[in-house]
């Protein structure tokens, strides 16, 4: 596989917040890699050094990304006085911009709302917006900082359903960063996690199509995972092994 | 259903097998608005009108019952009569024009002028390195205390009037566009660069329409200011003007023409606010907070 993302002993130091410690990753073209960590872990500060975001960071390392990067932030970070088509196409160039909009606007089914404020959108379709005006880009690489993190439970389920549609059909390579250690196995293909600046844990967590199997692989990784977060999950290891 | 809305004495009866209620528990459910118990009230349509009404109101009752001097203070039914032989004899049409027009060119250039400086010094370091200090200064020196300097370099003819009006219209447009340049949140500043997004395309998208809000805060003072500097110029050897009115009225002691004077002036600064206001209403749609 051709990495379409490479890092090599990155470090970033700020004077206040979170720090990275000689980081290593790879990416593959069209792989769904979650990045789990605690606060303060350094799961955000690399995603911003990918994203060309930390101009307070000092640090040194090598970062390799594409050129063509969209970032899904945790707010939907709409423009308000641009109605809703508007913020998907903003800064697009060359034919058809309206209609590429609206067709990615149709793919977050919300093809009606073309013409709303952003005001008059609720959180998940805030997002989901957010999500159109990305993927219209067509990115390599996609970065998501916990996407999902502000919305309630029920409407994070159905946003895990559409972002693994969506990133099946235009297999990006997407770095999604979170601390919801289920959204992680649910939808990555892999996933990483940081603690203190350092990766502890590199997973493969695709999981068997369906049946016992599918429930036995989650919960194992559950627990793997949450392990390397420093959490016991009482629940699950009362039956374990 | 009527046991809900019905009196609060009757629940017992109309809803058999029911707990008893105590009074204070029961609240009519069935009403379209309800108020809150520690809010404002209810708002009235004509509401706002109340106070202007009262102020009338108690002008016609003191004149009519003679309490008030018509030397001092014309009826309101003499200052009426006087507008309409003002509007019928041409005089107040005429000076009302020339305000009008000293009171427009005012605010045209000080608006041109306080946005463009506002742009540069809110878009640029070295633009507010430049020009904010200088305004800052400015804006702790009252217009009025510029005019004997004013008519020194410009005489006492129109340019003079105009460019008083202007720098009054100025100073409100500078410090509130530029302050709304400068607050473009950092949020939106990261978006724009991941959607890589040109430093014009940026200015035009993000930063324009984000401190659009601020210009009209601005533009609101700046119309009254337009006013205020019109009453003050218009006292300084004018010729014509509604100040120049009041002026000539005052040497005649001509009491009722002073008062619609003064009444053509508050006239006129209230309609300009509301034209703003409808303005910004209008602009402004994508902001949830707007009273229509």
């Amino acid at each position: 596989m051709t990495a379409v993302v490479r890092i090599r002993g990155l470090v970033r130091a700020f004077t206040l917040r979170g720090v990275l410690n000689g980081v290593d990753l790879d990416i593959a073209r069209g792989e769904f890699v979650a990045l789990l960590g605690r606060s303060g872990s350094g799961k955000s500060t690399l995603l911003r050094a990918l994203a060309d975001l930390d101009f307070e960071a000092s640090g040194s390392g090598e970062i390799v990304v594409p050129a063509n990067i969209s970032v899904v932030f945790q707010d939907a970070r709409l423009l308000p006085w641009k109605r809703v088509l508007e913020n998907v196409t903003l800064g697009l160039d060359g034919p058809n911009v309206r209609q590429r909009g609206l067709n990615a606007l149709e793919e977050v089914e919300l093809g009606g709302r073309a013409a709303s404020w952003p005001y008059e959108l609720s959180g998940g379709e805030q997002q989901r917006v957010a999500l159109a005006r990305s993927l219209v880009r067509e990115p390599e690489l996609l970065l998501a900082d916990e996407p999902f993190g502000a919305l309630d439970a029920l409407t994070r389920i159905r946003m895990h359903v559409l972002l693994k549609r969506l990133s099946e059909r235009h297999h990006p390579a997407v770095l999604l960063v979170t601390h919801d250690v289920d959204e992680a196995i649910e939808l990555a293909d892999r996933v990483v996690v940081l603690d203190q600046g350092r990766m502890v844990a590199d997973l493969d967590v695709r999981l068997p199509p369906g049946g016992p199997d599918r429930v036995t692989t989650f919960t194992r990784l559950r627990r793997q995972l949450l392990g390397f977060l420093g959490v016991e999950d009482e629940l699950a290891g009362a039956t374990g092994p | 259903m009527n046991a809900m809305s019905g009196a609060i004495l009757d629940v017992d009866e109309e809803l058999p097998g029911a707990e008893p209620l105590t009074p204070a528990a029961v609240r009519p459910a069935k009403r379209l608005v309800r108020q809150r118990r520690l809010g404002l009230g209810e708002p009235l349509a004509l509401g706002p009108l109340l106070g202007p009404f009262l102020l009338v109101l108690f002008w016609c009752v003191f004149s009519y019952t003679g309490l008030l001097d018509p030397r001092i203070l014309p009826s309101p039914w003499a200052t009426v009569a006087t507008a309409r032989d003002l509007i019928a004899d041409g005089r107040l049409p005429s000076n009302l024009a020339v305000s009008a027009i000293r009171a427009g060119e005012g605010l045209f250039f000080g608006v041109a002028a306080g946005l463009v400086v506002a742009l540069i010094s809110g878009l640029s370091r070295l633009g507010g390195y430049v020009f904010d200090g200088p305004v800052q200064m400015k804006r702790s020196i009252p217009s009025l205390a510029l005019i004997p300097l004013l008519i020194l370099w410009l005489g006492i003819g129109e340019a003079m009037k105009v460019t008083v009006i202007a720098i009054g219209v100025f100073i409100p447009i500078y410090i509130q566009t530029q302050a709304a340049l400068r607050d473009t949140e950092v949020k939106y500043l990261e978006l724009a660069e991941t959607l890589r997004l040109s430093r014009w395309r940026f200015i035009r998208h993000v930063v324009l329409p984000g401190a659009l809000p601020g210009f009209l805060l601005g533009m609101r003072f700046a119309v009254m200011g337009a006013w205020l500097a019109l009453v003050v110029v218009e006292q300084v050897n004018a010729t014509s003007g509604i100040g120049y009115m009041i002026n000539l009225a005052r040497t005649y002691a001509q009491t009722d023409v002073i008062v619609v004077g003064l009444v053509v002036y508050a006239l006129l600064g209230v309609t300009s606010n509301a034209l703003v206001r409808l303005v910004e209403a209008r602009v402004l749609r994508w902001r949830r907070t707007m009273a229509p």
